[in-house]
């Protein structure tokens, strides 16, 4: 039991940087409706560009919002100049782009970095949260800050008029278009947005799994898996997922004989797909319905 | 087959009109194209290298992985992300029959045809359910577990782990060999098996089996309230499709010799489909064009720069999205149009 619990509790720690991706995961997917692989490689960048500041001497607490500033601008930049024009292309031309994207930052991270591991510190410092405990300060920091940005995305989209509008662009774009929202700008802000969330969830997590151009393809995955998991509609269920996501792999490595640490990934495999088939909304998404 | 060219040149972002326009005059110049491609492939090895002869046989096995992945994506409206799976379930296939089994290669194929269609199959059936994203995030986390699937240990017995399997090059048959050295006989073997599955495809296309793919492609409620098994069809596309890839990634194996779980990660997944847009999804043709890419493109931009080879090669694909949004289908097909209205 007592290998159970301490299971548990070191699941919910590496669910909290699930919680983090998946989080950015659900934003850009309220933005544009589509699933951006490029995501990881975005955060990424932006957690280089914050290891390259606190490099330079910028105390850690000026560094972070820097870095989510430069982070918003950039997301921003990508849609307006990439995707704005070819807005009207099919949807696979789109992915197309998203895989470009995914080359040219890993392979600029790469070149202007180079490939080595790099230490990123942690502002809440790494000794566990009480003597014995199986979560450091920084996981509890993480989750915390996890809390945070939820809290805040959930206000803005649930009483703001700009959160409003971005709802209405992704839902409907025709009829937003028509009640005066201004529906690429909408898109392009939701980039800059998940933008942003991607960097700080890059930013909390490479002091767990240290710093190099390929940290984030597979976290991705345990991203994307959260966030179909929770629901890809719901921010809320997104962090739920992603902390589901962390336990049920940390059980299953530790219960299931074969899977051992080999068999993570095809854990967020199975995960995705059996929660597709089983519940396609997810935990606390909201079904579509569509008209025919 | 006549009546395939229209269909099968009708993605669903293409107006209709546009592509019946230019069936006519791209049936006979299609003819005389095929036969002019036909040839320069068959010159093509005695006046090469056999580097670039491995390099065009490759383009080729990539040619047919990209044309199963057309079937599904371009014909039956599915996408995939994951179709590196399949490719690997048929490059593990020759390998292992070949080196532990002893079974000559060209039964390889069939045999690794079948268990694709079957794995394909079965991945379908779940697909089913799954549209758009999800599909796509689906066959992505299949695309990002094969490798360690590959390398699980319970079938490193068979599958050799991490180090992978060794393939022995086969000579040409028949006394061939005192023409054509190993190198020109794959490519040869290779061609004859592509212009097969070539055929194969347009006569699938063109069938009643197509003509039910295409409509659940392009209005799913329709094609059910017609009478079509949406399921059924559905599983069997995905179905055809890994068998096309799967064998090639069986030729693939042959032609390489080598077969490892780090072969087959997600970037292999990644440039089918990209060998897929940039050919023009629902133009089975344009399979060719996007192996050419995705074999020729990376040298390219690794020349330009060994650091930022990776950034080059997203630039190109920018440009050539922005430049044919549609793929070099779509700026044959506008171009022949465009052709036809000055005339």
């Amino acid at each position: 039991m007592d290998l159970f619990i301490q299971q548990v509790v070191s699941g919910f720690a590496t669910g909290g940087i699930y919680a983090c991706m998946a989080l950015s995961v659900v934003m850009i997917y309220q933005a544009i409706h589509h699933l951006n692989f490029a995501q990881g490689e975005m955060a990424m960048f932006s957690t280089y560009i914050a290891w390259q500041l606190l490099a330079w001497g910028l105390p850690y607490w000026a560094v972070f919002p820097l870095v989510i500033a430069i982070s918003f601008v950039g997301g921003f930049a990508v849609e307006r100049i990439v995707f704005k024009p070819i807005e009207n292309a099919p949807v696979l031309s789109h992915i197309v782009i998203f895989i470009a994207l995914f080359a040219i930052f890993n392979s600029f991270a790469g070149f202007i970095w180079d490939f080595t591991i790099k230490a990123v510190p942690s502002p809440f410092g790494d000794g566990p949260l009480y003597p014995g405990a199986p979560i450091g300060t920084h996981q509890a920091g993480m989750i915390g800050v996890t809390m945070v940005v939820l809290v805040m995305l959930w206000a803005f989209f649930r009483f703001t008029r700009m959160g409003l509008a971005m709802r209405a662009a992704a839902a409907n774009p025709d009829s937003a278009r028509l009640v005066g929202v201004k529906v690429s700008m909408m898109t392009a802000l939701g980039w800059g947005m998940a933008s942003a969330i991607g960097a700080v969830a890059g930013v909390l997590i490479a002091p767990v799994v240290f710093l190099e151009p390929n940290m984030m393809l597979s976290i991705l995955l345990y991203g994307f898996a959260g966030a179909v998991l929770g629901g890809l509609t719901s921010p809320a269920g997104a962090v739920l997922g992603g902390f589901l996501v962390g336990i049920i792999e940390n059980l299953a490595g530790t219960y299931i004989p074969v899977i051992g640490g080999e068999l993570k990934l095809p854990i967020a495999l199975f995960l995705i797909v059996a929660v597709l088939l089983i519940k396609p909304a997810g935990l606390l998404g909201r079904r579509t319905v569509q008209r025919v | 087959m006549a009546t395939s060219e229209e269909n099968m040149t009708g993605a669903p972002a293409i107006p209709r009109a546009a592509a019946a326009s230019a069936k006519k005059s791209g049936d006979t110049l299609g003819t005389i194209v095929l036969a002019v491609l036909v040839i320069g492939a068959v010159i093509l090895p005695f006046a090469s290298k056999n580097f670039f002869i491995f390099q065009m046989t490759q383009v080729m096995v990539y040619a047919i992985a990209i044309l199963g992945l057309n079937l599904l994506t371009g014909i039956n409206g599915q996408f995939s992300l994951g179709h590196g799976a399949f490719y690997a379930v048929g490059a593990y296939t020759a390998a292992i029959l070949m080196e532990m089994q002893g079974v000559p290669y060209g039964w390889t194929i069939p045999i690794a045809g079948v268990l694709c269609f079957v794995a394909g199959f079965l991945f379908g059936l779940p697909a089913l359910r799954l549209e758009g994203v999800y599909l796509a995030l689906a066959t992505f986390a299949l695309a990002v577990a094969t490798p360690q699937l590959l390398k699980l240990s319970p079938f490193e017995h068979w599958t050799g782990g991490v180090q992978g399997i060794v393939i022995i090059k086969p000579d040409a048959p028949f006394g061939l060999d005192a023409v054509l050295n190993p190198d020109q006989w794959l490519y040869f073997f290779t061609l004859v098996i592509g212009l097969f599955l070539y055929w194969l495809a347009r006569n699938i296309v063109g069938s009643r089996t197509g003509r039910a793919l295409m409509a659940i492609r392009d209005n799913p409620i329709a094609a059910r309230s017609m009478g079509v098994n949406t399921a059924v069809y559905k599983a069997t596309a995905f179905g055809i499709s890994a068998m096309f890839t799967g064998i090639a990634g069986c030729l693939g194996a042959i032609v390489i010799q080598f077969v490892a779980p780090d072969s087959f990660t997600f970037a292999l997944s990644v440039a089918l489909l990209v060998g897929l847009v940039i050919g023009g999804v629902g133009w089975l043709p344009g399979a060719l064009l996007g192996a050419l890419f995705i074999v020729f493109i990376p040298n390219v931009a690794e020349d330009i720069s060994k650091g930022l080879a990776g950034a080059f090669y997203g630039f190109f694909l920018i440009a050539v999205i922005y430049l044919a949004p549609q793929g070099a289908g779509g700026l044959i097909r506008s171009g022949l149009a465009r052709v036809k209205r000055m005339l």
